[in-house]
């Protein structure tokens, strides 16, 4: 199993770590019984996702999805968001051993529980977010 | 291709480098003297000396007579061997073997196989230190239990289980015991001699020695079913022509590592020692896994959980550094389940996924343990830093503090 230079970068230099105090979405997924557990911070400004944070307890993929995963959504609509899908994550990082593609998924599951978070504390419907399933 | 930069090599509970004088000895079957062991001609009968020489120390550093060593290519193959062998031979007998919450796979992948052949398994649990109970093995016992195998001691959390008494126990129901002694072989003191054990499985590669060769010990008289068929190696127990330079290594590298036991295990122990003490006063949130008391421990063993962290990104920070070691966190299998020997202690899946282990070797030395010490206590930060839990740990403390 090896890792690709650009997952290891992400791994080793994880962008956008960290929390954000006033944040407009808060997701967490994954649990310690898997091993991965990842929690996204968002701060939305209109309709746009202004600053996206992480913080992840996992293996390199995990760390470098969550690394890659913020770094695709800012910048975005929500609309734009929502069409992050684990393989976008994963095209992103150039491709992911086989055995570590399951931690990928995290990534997406943990943004959609962002923005339900945001949409459930604004009281607003978000066409086409998947309900984030209690894990935690 | 760049010259390998220099290791730090703290994993030699899943190999150690083959020692200089074991290649030397090994060099010449791997050139001139390539006759076949089974042929009838002079220059074949210099190669069957050497493996009957190499049969001679195996047996002589566990204290057993050389027709009672049987060469195998793994730890591996002797496990299966024994597994399978015995199911096989004591049919009549029943189908109930008892074994540990904690082996190796090469035990627990082969009752798992059997088990869907029909063959009865229990597996003994452990305490938090990874000790079997004799009361525990003395419960388990019935009337059909025709093999008792527990491993004499623990690869990732360095417990070496009573087997004077456990064996004991075995011999007095008349029940055949096992022993997976592959950690054990070349660094504790390991005697056949005065215990009752009816079977040993050695692996070279465990003691400087090279891979892909190891025996098995079989008492005199016991039975046990072949699993390979065809030539009639090894007293036409273990066909296969012989991997004659392997064997010939593994008997120096035994008889190296039994010469020099004492020193070594005393030199280990030390490291090992240090090495926990350095962890434990400069890293907060740590656990020792595994037991603590005198000789109850492997000499190289070292294996701690790191709280808030998970064991494959700090494996891979190591890396970056040169430093190998190993993880009972299984994140990159399939299964998603962290170490079962780790789990079986009964800690968390989370303080089971952060464990690293360190296995120190002959080799190793006190700068080298600096060396880690100067970068271990930074990456162990850095995951922390990012690190949900560690977050969820200081928030909650600090609501308690309020
Ligand atoms: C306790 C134990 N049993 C068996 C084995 C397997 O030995 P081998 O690598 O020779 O197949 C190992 C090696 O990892 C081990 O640690
Ligand atoms: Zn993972």
């Amino acid at each position: 199993m090896e890792y690709n230079d650009m997952v290891m970068d992400h791994f080793s230099n994880p962008r956008n770590v960290g929390t954000i105090e006033d944040a407009s979405g808060v997701g967490t997924v994954g649990n310690a019984q898997c091993g991965d557990i990842m929690k996204v911070y968002l701060k939305i400004e209109g309709d746009v996702v202004q600053d996206a944070k992480f913080k992840t307890f996992g293996c390199g993929a995990a760390v470098a999805t969550s690394s890659m995963a913020t770094e695709l959504i800012i910048g975005k609509t929500i609309k734009e968001a929502l069409q992050i899908t684990n393989k976008t994550v994963l095209d992103a990082l150039g491709g992911l051993p086989s055995a570590k593609v399951h931690c990928s998924c995290l990534a997406e599951e943990a943004l959609h529980a962002a923005l339900w978070d945001y949409a459930q504390k604004n009281d607003i419907i978000i066409e086409g977010i998947k309900i984030p399933v209690e894990t935690h | 291709m760049n010259p390998p930069k220099k290791v730090l090599y703290f994993d030699n509970a899943a190999t150690t480098p083959l020692h200089p004088k074991v290649l030397e000895h090994m060099m010449p079957y791997l050139t001139e003297q390539y006759g076949n062991p089974s042929g009838v001609y002079s220059f074949a009968r210099e190669v069957r000396k050497g493996i009957e020489h190499a049969r001679e120390q195996v047996a002589e550093a566990i204290f057993a007579r050389p027709g009672e060593i049987f060469f195998t290519s793994s730890g591996t193959e002797a496990n299966n061997w024994v597994l399978k062998g015995v199911v096989e031979t004591l049919q009549h007998k029943g189908g109930h073997i008892i074994t540990t919450a904690i082996e190796h796979h090469a035990i627990t992948h082969v009752s798992s196989a059997l088990s869907k052949q029909g063959v009865e398994i229990t597996y003994l649990p452990v305490d938090n230190e990874g000790f079997v109970s004799p009361s525990d093995l003395i419960a388990a016992i019935r009337p059909d239990t025709i093999l008792i195998s527990i491993m004499w001691a623990n690869n990732e959390i360095g417990t070496i289980q009573p087997i004077p008494e456990l064996s004991a126990i075995a011999k007095s129901r008349g029940v055949l015991f096992h022993t997976d002694a592959v950690q054990a072989v070349g660094h504790i003191p390991v005697n056949v001699e005065n215990l009752p054990i009816d079977f040993l499985t050695m692996s070279a590669h465990k003691f400087s020695g090279p891979k892909g060769v190891g025996a098995l010990y079989i008492r005199k008289g016991t039975k046990v079913n072949s699993i390979l068929f065809g030539g009639a190696q090894e007293k036409n127990r273990r066909a296969g022509t012989e991997n004659v330079a392997g064997i010939i290594g593994m008997g120096a590298a035994l008889n190296l590592a039994v010469a020099n036991l004492k020193e070594e295990q005393e030199k280990v122990t030390m490291l090992r020692d240090y090495l926990i003490e350095r962890i434990e006063t400069t890293i907060p949130k740590v656990a020792l896994n595994g037991p603590r008391a005198e000789n109850t421990r492997l000499p190289g063993n070292v294996n701690f959980s790191f709280d808030y962290i998970e064991g494959e990104s700090l494996l891979l920070l190591l890396d970056m550094q040169g430093c190998c070691a190993s993880s009972g966190s299984a994140c990159s299998s399939a299964s998603l389940e962290p170490s079962h020997v780790l789990l079986s202690l009964g800690i968390s899946h989370e303080k089971a996924h952060g464990s690293i282990r360190f296995s120190l070797g002959r080799e190793n030395t006190r700068e080298e343990i600096d060396q880690l010490m100067e970068i271990l206590p930074k990456q162990v930060k850095q995951l922390r830093a990012m690190s949900p839990l560690a977050e969820e740990a200081e928030t909650s403390k600090a609501e308690y503090e309020l």
